[in-house]
């Protein structure tokens, strides 16, 4: 009865719980760019998230208006990626190492970026995008709209890019390094291009969070790339066998992203100590990851041993 | 066209796995030359072919590509003058991606990539043409995935990203090695056939001495990083296999320790 009784707050939760989930949607977003078009797990993420947090909020507090401050985060996820673009390419320091490097880098100057390690801003005196304030709104202020319209624009423009003779050069550095130099292709550039384009769209949703929930904090962005590792994983699971599409696949990892805060939110509501989330989102995109490995390794079709034979005397 | 000036190349210098690939190795291509490369294992062959592609860069000497220098090119910017197909039929082709957006890829080689769209309608319609030309059904399945492909038919498309926008000079690294029998056949005999068309400056390592013999206009046959013997013209249309061993003997001072070339 109680487990009921809680379960009947959940449709009231349910709104924040989605638009929380797009806005952190366009990170994983980020991250699907790296780690399944790019195939470098980059650990920048979690940086770079706080970073256009941090940018946004104290251009806002600065004075500048929502777009603008928008931009300056999206420049600066930009840089973070450089840097790690860099630190793998021009020093030859492994992907994961040299996004580890530049995640703790940040921590610095995210501190330095807000001056302190929490910075809030009121909606009732900034011009904000979105708040957690109008969620329940019917209007186009709505978080859920708003953070809508730019995950379409932003899949729009990816899609576009992406069929661009430099998107497809991008996305051969990715599928095939030997090959793509082979023709021509300038691996290391665009590992770098790659990188940044990742980070970018991971500070502009490090931006959104920032202005949704009130404040940028330092630490914001611990974790995110575990949330976005979960959500790509959710979104293929899920869609895999329908959405084949580029950008119907870059959806599918939104939605995924949406469909992992409901979850949070579902075991909240039903009572989960939310100290254990990060414990709890770390073993499920653990045992996902090993999904396919087990797949091959202990279910895969045993060879008939007729097969064997007919194989062996090819050799 | 191309113009190898005595280069050297050493792995691990200075350690205990410490290999001299090249040594001091010279070879001059004139245009249109098609020369197949035999050797045993170890004898520089396929680090020759990288070292002309720039897989990294050599110790000493100087590469010369229809007379421009590309000693200190990287590989992506000396693919601009050189195609290439590579003994695993993994390694030419991103499984990832479509078969016509693999052939847009090649398309652009050396050229530079903006963000114009990366394959257009002519393209396509260039590339169902090309297709029709390997005879395997590829020119219905533009849009499938190169990873769905078998051996033989990824290297038939490798060999056709090579050579599509006219390089001044084709690597053939063993191509049909992994290949069945029947299907290395068909391989070759399409590479024979692209390179005799567009008079492509080729060089072919192969381990089959019958095939080395049987294509191109010049046959060299390299031991531990150097040229031991060089054959063209009339004298190479004459070989025989045996003369080959019999060469390698006198050359290299041992046995040819490779059941692999016997057997072929």
């Amino acid at each position: 009865m109680e487990l009921l009784g809680r379960l009947a707050n959940l449709p009231g939760a349910l709104p924040g719980a989605c638009a929380q989930g797009l806005v952190w949607g366009i990170m994983a977003i980020g991250v699907y760019l790296t780690y399944r078009i790019l195939d470098v797990a980059d650990l920048t993420v979690d940086g770079s998230f706080a970073t256009g947090g941090a940018v946004c909020v104290m251009c806002l507090l600065g004075g500048q208006n929502v777009w603008v401050s928008l931009l300056a985060a999206i420049v600066a996820g930009l840089l973070t990626g450089l840097v790690t673009g860099l630190l793998h390419t021009f020093m030859g320091i492994p992907a994961i190492l040299a996004g580890i490097l530049t995640q703790l880098a940040l921590y610095s100057i995210n501190l330095k970026i807000l001056g302190k390690s929490n910075q809030s801003i009121n909606v009732d005196r900034y011009d904000l995008m979105i708040s957690l304030r109008w969620v329940k709104e019917m209007a186009l202020r709505n978080p859920v709209f708003a953070v809508l319209i730019v995950t379409a624009v932003v899949i729009g423009i990816l899609y576009w890019f992406f069929g661009t003779e430099l998107g497809c050069a991008i996305r051969a550095t990715g599928s095939n390094p030997h090959m793509s130099r082979a023709q021509g292709i300038n691996t290391d550039f665009n590992t770098v291009l790659g990188l940044m384009v990742s980070n970018g769209l991971v500070a502009l949703s490090g931006a959104l969070l920032a202005q949704y929930q009130g404040f940028a904090d330092v630490s914001m962005g611990r974790g995110a790339i575990v949330i976005g590792l979960a959500a790509v994983i959710i979104g293929e699971a899920v869609f895999s066998r329908i959405f084949h599409n580029f950008a119907l696949r870059l959806a599918a990892v939104s939605i995924g992203a949406v469909i992992y805060y409901i979850v949070i939110q579902l075991v909240l509501t039903l009572g989960l100590d939310a100290n254990l989330l990060k414990l709890l989102s770390a073993a499920v995109v653990a045992v996902f990851l090993a999904v396919p490995y087990w797949k091959g390794k202990y279910f895969a079709k045993p060879v008939s041993k007729k097969a064997q034979k007919e194989g062996g005397s090819h050799a | 066209m191309l113009d190898i000036q005595n280069i050297s190349k050493t792995f691990n210098p200075g350690t205990v796995n410490e290999k001299t690939a090249l040594d001091g190795l010279s070879l001059h291509l004139n245009e249109g030359d098609f020369v197949t490369v035999i050797g045993g294992n170890g004898a520089g062959k396929s680090t020759m072919l990288n070292a002309v592609a720039g897989v990294w860069p050599v110790d000493s000497g100087k590469i010369l590509i229809d007379g421009v220098d590309v000693t200190r090119l990287s590989e992506y910017q000396r693919a601009s003058y050189i195609g290439r197909v590579f003994q695993d039929p993994m390694t030419g082709t991103a499984a990832t991606m479509q078969i016509e957006e693999n052939l847009a890829l090649a398309a652009r080689r050396g050229k530079r990539r903006t963000l114009h769209v990366g394959i257009t309608r002519q393209e396509r319609e260039t590339y169902r043409e090309l297709l029709k030309t390997l005879d395997l059904g590829l020119e219905d399945r533009l849009t499938a995935k190169v990873g769905l492909l078998s051996g033989g038919q990824r290297q038939a498309l490798t060999l056709l990203m090579a050579t599509m926008s006219s390089p001044k000079l084709l690597l053939l690294d063993e191509h049909t090695a992994a290949l069945d029998p029947k299907t290395a056949l068909k391989v070759l005999t399409l590479s024979a056939r692209i390179v005799e068309e567009q008079k492509l400056t080729t060089l072919m390592i192969t381990h089959n001495m019958k095939d080395a013999i049987k294509y191109g206009n010049r046959l060299i046959m390299m031991h531990e990083g150097r040229i031991i013997y060089d054959v063209s013209g009339e004298e190479k249309k004459k070989l025989k296999v045996t003369d080959l061993l019999a060469k390698f003997q006198v050359a290299s001072g041992s046995e040819f320790a490779n059941d692999r070339m016997m057997l072929s």
